[in-house]
Parts: C-alpha cells; sequence; structure tokens
C-alpha cells in the first residue's frame, strides 16, 4: 500500500518539476513567483471547499494574516527562518479557534458564509485605521493604510545576508507548491482525508458512524489557514510589502473564482485555476481598453452558468487517458451509487 | 439634555440606514433565498442613476424616489432574466454568479463614469439643537424607512398580490396548481426587490461621495444585517437592524466610529454563533 502510494506520486512530482524548469522559458520568474503563489493559495481553499465543503469567504484573511504576521516578525527578530514559521503558524491557529467556533456551534452555508465574511472584514478594518504610533508590535509598526514595508525578506537559514530572491525564490516557491500537493495527496489517502471527504458527501451519516464531524472540520479548516498563511509569506517576500489590501473582499472573491474556474473536488483544479487567472490578469493589465474587474465579473459568472465543474474536469473528460477514464468510470459508478441513495 | 436628543436622533437614523441598506437584499433573501452580492452594486447604481439625473435639470426628489427605483428596477429585470433565473435552489452558485455581477458592474461604471469620486449636496439643510448640529437629511431618511416598512407590510399582508406573492415563496408547487406563474411572480419579485436597492442607493447618494466601488461597503451590512434577521422578512429586519444599529452607536458614541464598526461585526458573529438561525428563528416566530 504504502510503497503503492509512493510509486502513484512518482509521475505527477516528475510533471510538475518538469513545468517547473519550463515556465521560464515563457514567462519572467517575477510573474511566475506570484502565479505560484495564487496557485497556493488556491489550493489552500480547494482543499477546505474541495475536500472538506467548507465554502470559507474570509481564505484572504489567513493570506493576509500569514503576510503580517511575517511580516512583523521578520522586523522583530532580524532573520527569516523563524518568521516563516510563525506566518504559517498564526494563520492556523486562527483558523483553528474560528472554525471550532463556527463547527461547535454547527453553523453551515451562508451562516458560515456570513462569519468568514465578517471576520475578514474585521481585520480590514483594524488595519486600515492602525496608522498612529500607537499600534506598534515589538518593533513593527503596522501602519494602517500604507502598511508595512521593509522588513527582512526570505534567507537562507542562519544566514541574514544571503537573501533569496528573483529565480531563486520561485523556484523555493514552486517547490513548495509540489511538496504540499503531493503531502495532500497522501493527505487525503489517510483514513483522516477519507474521512474528511465522506463528511463533505454526507455529514449526518459520517456522524451516526461515529466519528467526531466537529473536530475533523476544524482541523482541516486548520490545514487550509496554515497553507494560505505559507502562501501569505510568499506574497510578503515577492512584494516586499504588506497592506491591508490584503484582506480585502475583492482578494477573498477572487481565491473563490480560482476555484470555480479551475475545478472543485481535485487539488490540481484550483492551482491551475489561481495561475490561469493571475496570467489572464497580467495580461489584461497591460491594456487599458476595457476594465480588469468587468472580465474577470464576467467570467466568474459565464462559468457558474455553463461550466459550473471547471475547466479542468471538463478537459481532462476529453482526454482519452487510461487514468482519466478509470476516474471518469469512478464518477459514474459514485453518480449512480448516490442516484440509489436518493 | 441637548446631548441625549443628539445621540438619541444619530441612534434612530443608525438604525433607519441600517434598515433601508438592507431592505432589497432581505425581500430578495427572504422571500426568494436568493442571496444577491450585487446589492451593493444596485445601490451604487442608483446613486449614480440620481446623479446623473440631478445634473441633467432634474428634481432631486423624483430622481431620488422614482428615476432611481425605475431605472435599477429595470436592471433587475435584465439580470434575472439572464442569469438569476437559471439558478433557483442552488444557494452557493447564486451567491458566486451574483458576486461576478458584482464586479462585473463595477467594471461598466468604471469604464463609464471613471475611478473619480462624485456626489450631490443635500436638499435639505442641517438645524441646531442647542450646542449641537444635527443634519435634516437624517430625518428625511427616517421618515422615509417608515413609510416604507409600513407599504411593505400593508402591501404583503393586505393585497392580493402580497398573498400570492407568500404563497409563492412558501410552495411554488401549489401556487402553480393554482394557476399562478412562479416564473412571473419570482420574477417580479426580484425587480421589486432591485428596485428597493436602487432607491437605497438613491436616497444616500447625498451623503457619500461615489466611487464605483461604494457597494462594497453596503453589502457586508447588508448581508449581515439581512442573514442575522432570520427568516421573517420585516420583523427580522427592525430586530437585527435595531441591534446592531444601537451597539454600533453606543460604540461610537462610546470609543470611535472604528471601534462602532468593529463591535457591530463581532456582535454580528456573536448573535449568529448564539442563534444560528438568525434572530426570527427563536423569537418573533411565524410573523411577518
Amino acid at each position: 500500500m504504502q510503497s503503492q502510494m509512493i510509486k502513484s506520486m512518482v509521475g505527477p512530482a516528475f510533471a510538475a518539476i518538469l513545468i517547473m524548469c519550463l515556465l521560464p522559458v515563457v514567462l519572467e520568474t517575477y510573474t511566475l513567483t506570484l502565479l505560484v503563489v495564487y496557485g497556493m493559495l488556491g489550493l489552500s481553499l480547494g482543499l477546505i471547499w474541495g475536500y472538506g465543503g467548507i465554502l470559507c469567504f474570509g481564505q484572504a484573511a489567513f493570506f493576509g494574516l500569514g503576510a503580517y504576521s511575517y511580516a512583523i516578525a521578520a522586523i522583530n527578530i532580524g532573520e527569516s527562518t523563524v518568521p516563516v514559521f510563525i506566518g504559517i503558524l498564526v494563520p492556523a491557529v486562527v483558523a483553528f479557534l474560528l472554525g471550532a467556533m463556527m463547527f461547535y456551534g454547527r453553523l453551515a452555508d451562508v451562516y458560515m458564509g456570513v462569519i468568514t465574511l465578517v471576520f475578514t472584514l474585521i481585520l480590514f478594518r483594524f488595519m486600515n485605521s492602525t496608522a498612529g504610533p500607537d499600534f506598534v508590535i515589538g518593533k513593527a509598526r503596522l501602519g494602517g493604510f500604507n502598511g508595512i514595508p521593509g522588513y527582512q525578506t526570505l534567507n537562507v537559514p542562519g544566514f541574514p545576508d544571503e537573501y533569496i530572491y528573483g529565480d531563486a525564490l520561485y523556484y523555493l516557491a514552486f517547490s513548495l507548491l509540489i511538496v504540499i500537493y503531493l503531502l495532500l495527496r497522501w493527505f487525503l489517502k489517510t483514513s483522516f482525508g477519507r474521512t474528511a471527504i465522506a463528511i463533505r458527501e454526507n455529514e449526518e451519516r459520517v456522524e451516526l458512524m461515529g466519528y467526531d464531524v466537529r473536530i475533523r472540520k476544524t482541523l482541516l479548516f486548520s490545514l487550509g489557514g496554515g497553507i494560505a498563511g505559507l502562501a501569505g509569506v510568499l506574497y510578503a517576500n515577492w512584494a516586499e510589502i504588506v497592506t491591508p489590501g490584503l484582506f480585502s473582499l475583492g482578494q477573498s472573491a477572487e481565491i473563490i473564482i480560482w476555484c470555480i474556474v479551475g475545478g472543485l473536488g481535485m487539488l490540481v483544479g484550483p492551482i491551475f485555476g489561481g495561475m490561469l487567472i493571475g496570467l489572464m490578469k497580467f495580461l489584461l493589465g497591460q491594456q487599458s481598453m476595457i476594465d480588469n474587474t468587468l472580465i474577470l465579473g464576467l467570467v466568474l459568472v459565464l462559468f457558474v452558468l455553463f461550466l459550473p465543474k471547471g475547466v479542468v474536469p471538463t478537459v481532462s473528460k476529453w482526454l482519452p487517458t487510461g487514468r482519466t477514464k478509470s476516474r471518469k468510470r469512478r464518477r459514474k459508478s459514485q453518480g449512480r451509487s448516490r442516484k440509489s441513495e436518493a | 439634555m441637548d446631548l441625549a436628543a443628539v445621540i438619541f436622533v444619530e441612534t434612530a437614523y443608525a438604525i433607519a440606514s441600517l434598515i433601508l441598506v438592507s431592505m432589497g437584499l432581505a425581500v430578495v433573501f427572504g422571500m426568494m433565498r436568493v442571496i444577491n452580492l450585487a446589492h451593493g452594486e444596485f445601490m451604487m447604481m442608483g446613486g449614480y442613476t440620481t446623479i446623473v439625473a440631478v445634473k441633467a435639470g432634474i428634481n432631486i426628489y423624483i430622481a431620488i424616489l422614482i428615476i432611481a427605483p425605475f431605472v435599477v428596477g429595470i436592471i433587475g429585470l435584465v439580470v434575472e432574466r439572464l442569469v438569476i433565473r437559471h439558478l433557483y435552489g442552488r444557494l452557493v452558485d447564486t451567491m458566486l454568479a451574483t458576486w461576478g455581477l458584482s464586479l462585473f458592474f463595477v467594471g461598466i461604471v468604471t469604464m463609464i463614469f471613471g475611478n473619480t469620486t462624485t456626489g450631490i449636496s443635500t436638499p435639505i439643510s442641517g438645524f441646531q439643537i442647542g450646542d449641537y448640529q444635527i443634519n435634516g437629511y437624517n430625518f428625511f431618511i427616517i421618515v422615509l424607512v417608515i413609510l416604507l416598512l409600513i407599504v411593505m407590510y400593508a402591501l404583503l399582508k393586505g393585497t392580493r398580490l402580497g398573498l400570492i406573492a407568500r404563497g409563492t415563496m412558501q410552495r411554488s408547487d401549489i401556487a402553480a396548481a393554482l394557476g399562478y406563474d412562479p416564473e412571473r411572480i419570482y420574477m417580479l419579485t426580484f425587480m421589486a426587490g432591485s428596485a428597493l436597492s436602487g432607491l437605497a442607493g438613491a436616497v444616500l447618494a447625498p451623503l457619500v461621495g461615489l466611487v464605483p466601488t461604494s457597494g462594497g461597503a453596503y453589502i457586508a451590512k447588508s448581508f449581515i444585517t439581512v442573514v442575522a434577521g432570520g427568516p421573517s422578512i420585516i420583523t427580522g429586519l427592525i430586530s437585527s437592524a435595531a441591534s446592531f444599529g444601537f451597539i454600533n452607536q453606543v460604540f461610537t458614541f462610546g470609543i470611535s466610529p472604528v471601534v462602532g464598526e468593529v463591535a457591530l461585526l463581532v456582535a454580528a458573529v456573536i448573535l449568529l454563533r448564539l442563534m444560528p438561525q438568525g434572530i426570527t428563528g427563536r423569537f418573533f416566530k411565524g410573523k411577518l
């Protein structure tokens, strides 16, 4: 079983590494790094939404928290290794607490949407109002609307002067994305991952089988928060400034759009969606004929109406390779069993 | 004494404006279970319609009370026919599609009017209470909201049209069996909701500097108010707006406006945690 799983991961890993090495031929690594960050952020929501059935309207909150925690810690410590972990840990813990509050209160759909949305708004409002000199954490001034510039960016662990930037940052970010992707593939095969999927399919039934749904959902939510936090850390290193805009509703909306466009219920989908929309925004940003938001909005509406499954599942349906066929068959049989339940 | 009067008026105004902002969404969500995340943009377009009409020389009250609701109602009708009608019963999908619509409208308005602030002055001047200045327009809003609530209640409870609408929302199949076309009723309800959003945006237009992204400021507040209100439309709206408006004002006067905003949001989280079905899910059950 274990060796089989490792074998099944070798293929995707090689494909991913190949993509990582080929992409710089087409685009600058500076742009690509941002796309990778978007991909990772998309993945974090894709995990909790696609596999846990938790639609979070505030994934940007964890992204922003990661970036801010990193920036604040980096200013205070002056070396980047510990801040990276802080940048992952803080959002994960916050997500755990928020998730516990929601899932132990048995909040679902709209109500959960409102809470996550409100949480993001609170952070946004708060960060915007921290302009004065009173708002200081250690040596770091929060800076309100202007954000925090000028913190120590990523360096080789132990050597504060050996910065990782440019091409190196891109390869590091992409490698991290691959590692997370493979870890999540493994994670979804474990009994915890399988239960999470079962909860998405039918929460009541899982509960009746004796599993504690609440703690499982909370942990999954926290995991998603941690990954979003890591994406935030990478973003902070790419942009070299963090601003309250990271917490904005627009940012949260975009992450949801990535998942819809890429395809839910799979790990590659949201990554692909994030990168694709990021690229589209980049290309659209070079012209000023049509407003950027207009096109993004149109894309979302059209996808919800005509392609609600997303690009990746639709495309892979057309590709007659062995693996997708078996997947299709599995999905078919799933559909049948679901129908027979009803 | 003067200060008490000012605080009282300000609190009443805060509650009234929350109700005003949420009304259109409440009709659409409360009756049709459709979350319209483009609600804020409908308001924004109501505001722009008013400003354009006033600048074209039309009387400001006609612009606010008639033209803006009419224009936005038509936009709502088009949106319903093109998008929403395919998505009834799919709560999350409607949310996403209307979110897309909201971005789309922001984009269009930015292209037409540019990313600059526009505004008109308020038609009613302020007056003194003791040492304090009060905005006279606030009274206009309070009175208007009370009137709107009464009209809404009368329409839903007293008229045949309201009865049919409420019946369709509860059991569309039975309504259809009795010979009423649910499609048309949904369409008209959505249109009415949009018109209310447009009216709200128009009424608030003289008070704010309008930019294409103004809608974002309203959507969260109205979303929270409506969802916290729960299943009953009017009672829910009043009760949640009253609690949030009160909390907001207490903290605004006590500490600062920013803390007031945050207090409102925190209150919403706590309220939903305690009453996951909203206020009227627990109290005032079965009221309209």
